[in-house]
Parts: C-alpha cells; structure tokens; sequence
C-alpha cells in the first residue's frame, strides 16, 4: 500500500502524522454530568440526616420482634403466593393451549378477570367472602364458618396467589411457545407421552424465557404483600404501622419496613442471577447481556 | 414373515388440502426404501403418519402386523389413547431435517433421555448403550457437548444415536441431509450407509439421489399425495416409466 498522495500548502508528510500520538478523548459532559448528580445527591443526604428523624430509633426498631415477626410473615407469604401462583400458573397456561375449548375459555376466563380487577378489591372480596356464602365446605362431608376459614392469612395466599396465577400462565406460555414444536415431536418419537414431554422436554427449555420474568414477579410480590396491611394480615408494614401508631415515630419505622424490604429485594435479586444462569444451560445466549456501556453525557 | 409396514390407501388432509390421496405401500423387514419427489409431494407427510406425528383420515396403517392410531369396533376405527399412541410410537425411530436434539440436555442425556424416561432401564446400562452408540456414529469424544455446541453433522449423528438407543426396528428419516453443509453431509450418509448394512430397515425421504441409488433396495417417487412409480433404483432413477418421474429425475440430477 502507498500513502495517500497530499498536496497543497502545509502538506504534511503522511508518515509522520501515522506516527504521532493519539491523545484519548475527554469526555468532559460526562465528568459535568458526574458532577451534577453528586452534588444533588449530596444534597438530598444532607438533608435527611439534618431532618426530624430519630435515627437511634431507626436502629432501635430494626430488630424488635414485632418488626421481625413481620418480616417473618412477609416472607413467608412471598413464599406461599408465588407458589400457588406459579402452579395455577402452569395449569392455566397449559388449559388456554388446550384444544379444548371449554378448557381453554374457563383459563381464558381466569386471566381476563384476575388480571382486569385491581388486587386491592381482590384482597377485600376475599376477605369478605362471608358476606356472599356465609358457611362454605362440601356438601355433606365438611362444613364450615367462612369467618373461621378466611383468616388473614388465607385472604391474602388467595388473593395474592390467585393473582398472581393470572399474570404467571401469560408469562408461562409465552415460555411454552418459545420451545421450537420439533423439540415436542421429537419427544414423541421416542414415545414419551403429553405428560412427560412436558415435563421433561418443554418446560425446562421453557424455564430459560420464564424465569427472568418470574424472578421479577418474586421482588414484586416481596412489596406486593404490604398490600395485605388493610386486611389485618401482620406483615412487616402493618406491624410498622401498628407500633407508630403507638409512639408517633412514623418516618422512623416506616425506614425501618424499607431497610428490611430493600435487604430481602438484594438477597433475592443474587438468587435469580444464579437462577438464570442455571437454566441458560446448552443455550447459545447468555442470560444476562454483557453490560450495556453508559452513553456518553 | 409379515411386512414390517404396510400402508393402504392412507389420506390426509390439511383443511381443503389433500395432502395423502390414497397411499399404498409396503416395506419388507431389513428393506431401505427411498422416498423421492417434488416438494409437496407429500412424502414427508406420509413418513409423518408412520410413526403418527399426524393422525390419518382415510385408509389403514400396520406397523410390525399391529393396526396404528385406531382400534377396530364394529365397523368403525377408533382412535387410541395418547398412552397406546406413545406406546406404538416405540417401534419405529426417527431422524429429522432439523435435528430437534432436545437444546437443554448434553448429548449423552439426549441419547438416554428415552430409555430411562420412557423404557425405564436403569441409568448405568443405558450410558453403556449410549456409549457404544456414540462410538458406532463416531462421536464419542462429544459424550458431553451441548447440540448447540456441535454442527449440523455431528447433531444429526447424535440425533440418529439417539432414535437408536431405543432399539427400534424401523427408522425413518425425514429428509436428513437437507439441512447441512455440503461438506457435512457424507458423514452422515455414511452411519446411515452402515446402518442399511446392519439389516435395520429404513425408509428414507431424500434428495439425495446418488445414496438412493447406492443404498436403496427400492426408490418410491410420490407427487400430489399419491405414489407415482416404484421399482429398483436402477430402473426408477435411469429409466422412469412416468413422464412426470422423468421430469423430477432430469430437474434434481445435475
């Protein structure tokens, strides 16, 4: 290769601007931008700690066992719901596949109800249930107050959990369909039956574009509980409400409810980037995309 | 000895399209038949509806002298259950254009996945079996790959280990060349090329004519869902009867 013929006043020779050093770019936005939003944050952290908050009493509350109890129950009804959500979740997305199409409009039926009324009024025709069947069981063999069954925390595990079911069966066959249809014939020539090629062939593959969502759908639910305050269910926000009730430290332990809520979110956040990890296995695409770089300000 | 399929007079449709129109053949045991013919011929279809990937609307199949999808009840055929499906299924294999090796296993648990689920043999004999199975397709130093990992050729020996390790004893292949690289394709045709030596019967849908000459007993041309001619490959692929034979021969032969 030659150099480019140049020409003209202040021609420069070609060789020597190929060899002269390349300064890096400087990026002065972005070090103004930096800056900018430091200087808010700063600010923002200043005022908090020069604002009317008792931060010993922050401390103090973290670990009382009404606060921690609360926390208890939180958990353990993230716990329960998304369990009742993601196996009513499954069965509903595979009743809309269904051929069946008294299968298929009930799960359609499902979806569009539980998805189209606010969780909030779900929660309250739960707990209200014994306004509209005053005794529920089977007929002949149980039978019994609804007052006495529809406790708390049964209101809430229905309500959230049926809920949740709803939104879990779109996110499961979306999963489902994103299997390619030869993975299922291929599982018939070897003579596995509907069953079993769900369960071995297809969910799993299914698993890789159903759990980033489901992951998400967990942290939400880990909020969506506080949810069940208004009907008496004592997880960690009705337990904070209940003690500033008493003392008048509202921003304290409301603090104290987002400390534990922000703890149990990190934790399970850890959990799904090694979830994900676990079902991209044999898959050509990582789980996660190398880290997007920042645009420049 | 009772053929190991006959077939006949078997539709199909597809809404308003017949894609079956009254099919008819018979394959002995040990016989490699090559299926040849335009596409939408219906050759695919009809392999599809030997191991009952799609369900018939007219005519009969026997697998092995047993009735396939229907039970006989008067003078009407009922369909069977998915259970006596699945089960049926267990007599023939097969090997698709696309692999379909299932994406989330390594190749080992490919080859095992069926019998331990499906035959419920314990696992140690199946990896033995799977073990020889890998050496006989030449890929035992893939025991442990993804089929993500692997090409078209070497998914498509996997996937033919695969239909083996169930020890059926027919295979059918739907087009199993279609998909790879011309350069990957002899090493497939080859395992098929040993198989048909082993005596395992086979009925090939191809476009490779030059391995339906070598390898077939019988070459079976098909177009719009019936079956045209048959006959030996020597005299179907040099001197069809059928104009239309003729014509498909002279557009595929370079």
């Amino acid at each position: 290769m030659t150099a480019p013929a140049l020409s003209g006043p202040g021609a420069a020779n070609p060789y020597e601007i190929a060899h002269l050093t390349h300064v890096r770019p400087k990026h002065y936005g972005r070090w103004l931008a930096a800056a900018v939003v430091l200087v808010a944050f700063a600010a923002i952290l200043r005022a908090f700690a020069q604002g009317q908050i008792a931060w010993p009493v922050v401390g103090q509350f973290l670990t009382a066992p009404a606060i921690l109890s609360g926390l208890v129950n939180t958990v353990a009804m993230t716990v329960w719901a998304m369990a009742l959500g993601i196996a009513l979740g499954v069965l509903f997305a595979v009743m809309v596949m269904s051929p069946n199409p008294v299968l298929r409009g009930l799960a359609q039926f499902y979806i569009w109800f539980f998805r189209g009324t606010p969780l909030l009024l779900q929660l309250l025709l739960w707990f209200n249930l014994a306004l509209v069947f005053p005794r529920i069981g089977i007929p002949g063999l149980l039978d019994w107050r609804t007052v006495d069954v529809m406790t708390p925390f049964v209101a809430t595990l229905l309500g959230l959990g049926i809920n949740q079911g709803a939104y879990t069966a779109e996110v499961v066959r979306g999963g489902i369909l994103s299997v390619d249809p030869g993975q299922t014939e291929a599982a018939k020539t070897i003579g596995m039956t509907r069953l079993t090629t769900l369960r071995r062939i297809v969910l799993p593959q299914a698993m890789r574009v159903i759990i980033p969502p489901i992951g998400n759908e967990v942290i939400s639910m880990v909020k969506l509980t506080s949810v069940a305050s208004v009907i008496q269910y004592a997880e960690i926000l009705r337990n904070a409400q209940t003690i500033y009730f008493a003392n008048a430290r509202v921003i304290e332990l409301l603090i104290v409810a987002a400390i534990w809520y922000l703890a149990v979110v990190t934790v399970l956040s850890i959990g799904q980037f090694f979830l994900e990890k676990r079902y991209a296995r044999g898959g050509v695409t990582r789980a996660r995309p190398a880290s997007n770089r920042s645009a420049s300000a | 000895m009772t053929p190991m399929i006959v077939a006949l007079d078997v539709s199909k449709h597809f809404g308003p399209l017949k894609a079956l129109d009254g099919v008819s053949l018979e394959v002995a045991r040990g016989e490699v038949v090559c299926i040849i013919g335009p596409s939408g011929s219906g050759k695919s279809t009809f392999l599809r509806c030997l191991n009952q990937l799609e369900r018939i609307d007219g005519g009969a199949i026997w697998v092995n002298g047993e009735l396939i999808g229907y039970r006989r009840e008067g003078d009407r055929l009922h369909p069977l259950s998915d259970r006596e499906i699945a089960r049926q299924r267990l007599a023939s294999g097969m090997v698709f254009q696309r692999f379909n090796l299932f994406g989330h296993m390594t190749v080992l648990q490919n080859i095992i996945e069926g019998p331990v689920t499906v035959l419920r043999r314990p696992r140690a004999e199946a990896i033995a079996d799977a073990m020889a199975l890998l050496e006989q397709v030449g890929l035992s130093d893939k025991r442990d790959s993804y089929p993500a990992e692997l090409s078209g050729g070497q998914q498509q020996r996997i996937a033919i280990a695969r239909a083996l390790a169930m020890k059926p004893e027919l295979l059918l292949f739907d087009e199993p060349t279609s998909a790879l690289d011309p350069e990957l394709v002899g090493d497939v045709l080859a395992v098929m090329r040993d198989l048909a030596k082993g005596g395992m019967t086979m009925i090939v849908v191809t476009h490779e004519l030059g391995f339906a000459r070598e390898v077939a007993n019988r070459v079976v041309f098909m177009d719009n869902g019936r079956v045209v001619e048959q006959g030996p490959p020597g005299t179907l692929l040099s001197t069809p009867t059928h104009a239309r034979t003729r014509e498909f021969i002279a557009a595929v032969l370079p």
